[in-house]
């Protein structure tokens, strides 16, 4: 049996490292194995799952519990125990709102503000993150020289910290930027692209799709590959002009993660956080003040601090991702199906 | 889209250059400058000393301006080349200016002062890279404890991810056992309930543990993470369970055929979640913004963007130090680029 087991791979060093490692598994050993003559061997399994389960229940699980229950109290102390209970006084203040396109009609008008940011973020993000990811894709996907290296250029921002991301990009669009420096070349004046409302919201739309756009590239040229090359062919043969194998072939099969990549998208945008939080800190003003940072100051940051109110709001916005991602679910189990049918 | 469709399909080379081939070309030029050129620019920038980085048009390599002590002046003072009235060019020093004319010396009169109008003159420059940037906040700041935070954090965070994972990836695949369906989809019901709605409450209870203001309170709330478990439970699958029957005839205990036999063969998957789980702790940033208050306890994600939120931002010291924090990144880039891009296509994870 011995022979079976594969030994580590790696160098001599790497054994050497691993030396005192193998000592306390084995000395675990001896405990486990009176562990498992009182459970039995399908009682281990209660064990290899407990730690996960721990860790899962107390930091993910009852905190989900408990949101509900915190966005029911009010006042600034931190322990439910010690918080005043309000009922729904928390979402009557959120919705409080003469005129809800207006938000300065609202109770909260920070709140509304952000939501409307947010929902114009994610318009504009979404439709043009899809459509760079799909041109990168189609492009990746033609007869290229050097594909895995053009592949990389585009991955790259990816892996990127958002807060690198959002200084890099907080460098460039300054005053004495390298954006600045080739519009002088050109002849325009200097300008302060992030103290302008419009030109800083539209920064945090580009700024995430330039961080972002390569993960989904990724997935739609998997996707792209996968269809298979005689297709083309037979369509070709019959005389199909290209445009219409376009639409008859690659689109059709490309649907599946087409769908699983716009609701991906849709996800990441409702929660922007890191990057704008870095680059524009939610100014000028509010302009760009999305809802993760309402929460985020409403909970903590600032001086008057409601974590009931953040509670509720955070709810609010869970419940739209729960929306999203069980969509994602169901188109995620039909692309499977066709999978398994081809 | 009929147009874009066309280009799909075309060949480079069949009938010469057909407006697709280029539009290609122009895409893929215009994405190396857009996806590289803010890198460049940021490293560039990196070497630059203060005075080099306020000057606008910015210069794209890193100069300063020569200085020269001379005799009767306490501080170096700042060399031009001057046009003199003859037309000769001549080289020296500035002593203070007012309004458009520059008071000078010659290196070789000291005592001698020479009225210069500013249009006349340039500066002698010479490539000079700022390596002081990197040098000092090692020294000044607490830019060390950053580090070491972050790589206490992502080391410890990733080390348990993959222990504990793993061990419930074990159990969910090789093990029949009531509720097994119950705690898979409670894992991946978890998918749905990300950091941002849950901070409120999350912060309580991190509190109420007392790991406020400690790195703990970081890495704990992050390590089972239901994508670990997915792609290694996946990976389990697809061991033959004869292996573990044989070690059982062999009165190998559980945890032997655990760490002896199921670990080595999905050394491919626990690698590709080690690459996953860097990244992400590494670039974590809005957790540990709420959990670590206090200095000394920052990741260089926290420090870098408390930093760069002053009033008076030391570009100088933040660009060099955003270098230095991309740097694990980037070469988990270049080196291990494959497994990520392997990972993202096979699960659409990230």
């Amino acid at each position: 049996m011995k022979a079976d087991v594969p030994k580590g791979s790696g160098s001599g060093l790497g054994e050497t490292a691993m030396v005192p490692v193998r000592l306390a598994m084995a000395a675990i050993d001896a405990p486990l194995r009176f562990v498992q003559r009182r459970l039995g061997i399908g009682g281990m399994a209660t064990f290899f799952l407990l730690p996960n389960m721990l860790i899962f229940g107390i930091f993910v699980l009852l905190p989900f519990f408990i949101n509900f229950a915190y966005s029911m109290t009010g006042g600034t102390a931190l322990f439910l125990p010690d918080r005043s209970f309000v009922g729904g006084d928390q979402y009557a203040r959120l919705f409080d709102c003469a005129n809800y396109a207006d938000p300065n009609s609202c109770a909260e008008d920070t709140f509304w503000t952000a939501v409307g940011n947010t929902a114009w973020f994610v318009v504009l993000q979404v439709t043009l993150m899809i459509l760079f990811s799909l041109v990168t894709a189609l492009i990746l996907n033609r007869d290229l020289m050097a594909r895995s290296f053009w592949r990389a250029v585009f991955f790259f921002p990816v892996l990127l910290s958002p807060v690198v991301v959002g200084l890099i990009w907080k460098w460039i669009l300054q005053r004495q930027g390298l954006l600045n420096f080739g519009l002088y070349g050109l002849g325009f004046e200097p300008y302060t692209w992030l103290n302008d409302r419009n030109w800083s919201f539209a920064a945090t739309v580009g700024v995430s799709i330039w961080a972002h756009m390569g993960f989904y590239t990724l997935i739609l040229l998997a996707g792209l590959q996968a269809i298979p090359k005689d297709l083309y062919e037979a369509a070709e043969m019959d005389g199909t002009r290209p445009a219409r194998a376009f639409w008859r072939i690659t689109l059709p099969l490309l649907m599946p993660n087409l769908l699983v990549v716009i609701v991906l998208v849709l996800i990441r945008a409702v929660q922007i956080f890191d990057e704008v939080y870095v680059l524009t800190g939610g100014g000028p003003g509010t302009s760009t003040l999305y809802i993760t940072q309402y929460i985020y100051e409403t909970g903590f940051a600032t001086q008057l601090r409601n974590p009931g109110l953040a509670a509720a709001a955070s709810i609010l916005m869970g419940g739209v991702l729960v929306v999203l991602t069980l969509v994602q679910l169901g188109l995620g189990r039909k692309g499977e199906k066709k999978g398994a049918r081809k | 889209m009929s147009r874009l469709a066309e280009f799909i399909f075309r060949r480079r080379g069949r009938n010469g250059w057909h407006w697709t081939d280029i539009f290609t070309w122009v895409w893929l030029i215009g994405g190396l400058f857009i996806m590289f050129g803010p890198a460049v620019w940021l490293v560039g920038s990196s070497f630059k000393s203060p005075a080099a980085l306020a000057e606008f048009p910015p210069s794209i390599m890193p100069y300063v301006t020569q200085k020269a002590t001379i005799e009767g002046y306490d501080k170096p003072l700042d060399l031009y080349e001057v046009t003199m009235p003859d037309g000769s060019k001549k080289v020296l020093a500035e002593v203070r200016r007012i309004g458009i004319v520059s008071q000078m010396v010659s290196p070789e009169k000291p005592t001698e002062i020479v009225k210069v109008k500013i249009a006349e003159r340039t500066p002698v420059r010479t490539m000079s890279f700022a390596t002081s940037n990197y040098s000092e906040p090692f020294t000044h700041f607490d830019f060390v404890r950053y580090l070491w935070n972050s790589v206490f954090v992502t080391v410890t965070a990733t080390l348990i991810t993959l222990i504990v994972n793993s061990m419930a990836a074990f159990a969910l695949s090789k093990y029949e056992f009531r509720g097994r369906t119950f705690a898979m989809l409670l894992i991946l019901a978890t998918l749905m309930v990300p950091l941002s709605v849950i901070m409120v409450p999350l912060y309580s209870i991190v509190s109420a543990l007392g790991l406020f203001n400690n790195l703990w309170g970081v890495i704990l709330p992050t390590v089972a993470t239901p994508t670990g478990v997915f792609i290694l439970r996946q990976y389990m699958l697809t061991i033959p369970d004869e292996l573990i029957d044989a070690a059982r005839m062999d009165k190998a205990s559980e945890w032997q055929i655990y760490w002896r036999i199921i670990l080595p063969l999905t050394a491919p998957a626990l690698a590709v979640l080690a690459i996953f789980s860097v990244v992400w702790r590494w670039n974590d940033f809005l957790w540990p913004l709420i959990v670590l208050s206090r200095k000394e306890l920052y990741t260089l994600q926290v420090g870098l963007s408390i930093y760069s939120g002053e009033l008076n931002v030391q570009w100088h010291f933040i660009l060099a130090m955003t270098v230095v924090t991309m740097i694990p990144v980037v070469l988990v880039f270049i080196f291990l680029q494959r497994f990520i891009t392997t990972g993202i296509a096979g699960t659409g994870l990230k």
